[in-house]
């Protein structure tokens, strides 16, 4: 008796390969019943083990491998499962057909069997083959299963990463919104203090100017008083004098009185513009260019610069000179701005040599001057002084703003770096310095017509 | 006839002067010689025949100021210095000390009040 060890191996391979499949598949119906066949393929097994005469059982393990074979192959689901039927196959057929023929032409089968039995052989090899062969295919199938599975992880991680980058991300935008509204609101307020600084050095100047605005608005207005009043009695004494019929003398008076009249409206006139200059002066700066007269403009500061440092001081005295070039004409400027200019170069040379007056006394005559000049197609400004000079330490540093020599307190230092950005950015012009030291200094202004 | 110096960097001081002391100077009772700051008028009396018996001196002015001036003038005639008359802004209490003590004669304020300056003139010098 031959147990029929090669079909229940074969049945227990298939039927676990089935399993698998339908576990891998998600198929529990499919599943549950290829355990079940697992089961049967061990019980009937054992059945044939334990029947003395079991000759017959063969013939159960064909039917039941037949049947393992060709339900998968009616069932859609597992269709992929026709590999494996490729496999187990052959061995079934065969070996069916060889105890078929043993049964039916036992003489045939005698003279052939060596056929048979290589048959078999060949199906099991064949079986063994494809078998290994799947296996390594789904050996490599469940690698690429694993590989896509940690490509998924990594995409997962990827995504998390992204979004806690997305969460970052709009956090620093936030920060940096944050910031930078905090920077623009410091940078409002430092605007509003620089021109609030602008301001009260303007209003600093003007303070200086104040008394040299009252000596220049009083003196035209005395003159005013004294030429009218002059011209009242030339008036009563023209009467005398025709009464007397000295013709020659009404006429000399009459000329005299035309002069009044004309000297009345000059100061009248001088006096309106030294107001309008002061408001001129005070106001913010328009920022639009007019024709300007430099001369005048430079003769007025000259004149309120040295009554106001006099005012405020009654021992400041200086010579003042002015050169004034009259073919300059008028010239587009903002008059406020280059008005500030000219003031302020203006102030500091008498500051500067009232400083050097009050060093070396009597000997030395304080001196500072004013001229315009056309040099080809530009004006030149210079204010001239005979002071101590700048020492070339500082030179560099003169146009900086809140760089002052003067004492604490005495001066804003922003009077000639608002000088230098009015003459530069405000008029594309040239501001420089030339100084000596110990002999005092020049500064030139550039400007275009 | 008695001569006056008058020193003012203004110049239209001068017509002011001619006209109010028009009918003095036809008489020949006045005459007047201006200067147009302190260094000028110190060249002016600096010529031993300059005959100003008055001198009229602003003292707000540019270079030589009439303080300085007025100091020159004392320093230098010691008798009979001229008369000097400072002339100032309205309510200057420190030029006019100055003045004072430097020996200045008279003192008078800016606007010029004409009427009592020939008041002054007469008494002084005519």
């Amino acid at each position: 008796m031959s147990l029929s060890i090669a079909s229940f191996l074969v049945s227990l391979a298939c039927s676990d390969r089935f399993r698998k499949f339908s576990k891998t598949n998600q198929l529990p119906h499919w599943e549950k019943l290829f355990r079940n066949a697992l089961l049967f393929s061990v019980g009937l097994f054992a059945v044939e083990a334990i029947v003395s005469d079991g000759e017959y059982f063969k013939w159960i393990w064909h039917l039941y491998l037949i049947v393992l074979i060709v339900i998968p192959l009616q069932q859609v689901e597992l269709r992929p499962l026709r590999m494996f039927i490729l496999a187990f196959a052959p061995y079934v057929l065969v070996s069916s057909l060889n105890d078929l023929v043993q049964v039916v032409n036992a003489d045939f089968f005698k003279d052939n069997e060596s056929y048979f039995k290589n048959a078999i052989g060949i199906t099991f090899i064949w079986f063994a083959a494809l078998l290994y062969s799947q296996n390594r295919q789904t050996k490599a199938a469940e690698r690429e299963r694993l590989r896509r599975l940690r490509e998924d992880e990594i995409n997962r991680s990827i995504a998390i990463r992204k979004v806690e980058l997305e969460a970052l991300v709009t956090e620093r935008t936030a920060e940096l919104t944050r910031q930078k509204e905090e920077l623009e609101t410091a940078l409002t307020e430092l605007q509003t203090t620089q021109s609030q600084l602008i301001q009260s050095e303007k209003m600093a100047s003007l303070g200086e100017l104040t008394a040299g605005i009252a000596h220049e608005i009083q003196n035209p207005l005395n003159f005013v008083n004294n030429f009218s009043e002059v011209s009242n009695e030339l008036l009563d004494e023209m009467q005398t004098e025709m009464d007397q019929g000295n013709t020659e003398e009404v006429k000399a008076i009459v000329v005299d009185l035309k002069r009044n009249l004309e000297k009345i409206n000059h100061h009248g006139k001088r006096a309106d513009s030294i107001v309008k200059g002061m408001l001129l002066h005070s106001r913010a700066s328009s920022g639009v260019k007019e024709p300007t007269d430099l001369n005048v403009l430079a003769d007025e500061y000259l004149r309120l610069a040295y009554h106001g440092l006099r005012a405020k001081d009654k021992s400041f005295n200086a010579k003042f000179e002015s050169d004034f070039d009259a073919s300059i004409g008028k010239i587009n400027v903002i008059p406020q701005d280059i008005g500030r200019v000219i003031l302020n170069l203006l102030t500091n040379a008498f500051y500067v040599v009232d400083e050097k007056r009050k060093q070396l006394g009597d000997s030395y005559q304080p001196t500072v001057s004013i001229s315009t000049k056309k040099v080809g197609s530009e004006v030149e400004i210079r204010v001239i002084d005979n002071g101590n000079g700048i020492p070339a330490k500082i030179i560099d540093k003169i146009f900086q703003p809140f760089f002052s020599t003067k004492p604490t307190g005495a001066g804003t230092g922003l009077g000639l770096s608002l000088c230098y950005e009015i003459v530069t950015k405000g008029h594309g012009g040239e501001l420089k310095v030339e100084t000596k030291e110990g002999e005092g200094s020049v500064f030139i202004i550039h400007l275009p017509v | 006839m008695a001569k006056v110096l008058v020193v003012d960097d203004e110049r239209d001081i001068q017509d002011l002067f001619l006209q109010h002391f028009r009918r003095e100077i036809r008489q020949g009772d006045l005459e007047f010689v201006f200067s147009f700051s302190g260094e000028e008028a110190m060249s002016f009396i600096e010529n031993p025949e300059h005959e100003a018996v008055l001198i009229l001196s602003d003292i707000n002015m540019p270079g030589m100021s009439g303080l300085e001036l007025l100091k020159h003038i004392k320093e230098k005639y010691a008798t009979p210095p001229p008369v000097v008359m400072m002339i100032t802004a309205y309510g200057d209490e420190n030029n006019y000390r100055m003045a004072m003590k430097l020996g200045a004669d008279d003192f008078l304020t800016k606007p010029l009040d004409f009427r009592s300056l020939k008041e002054k003139l007469k008494t002084k010098i005519l």
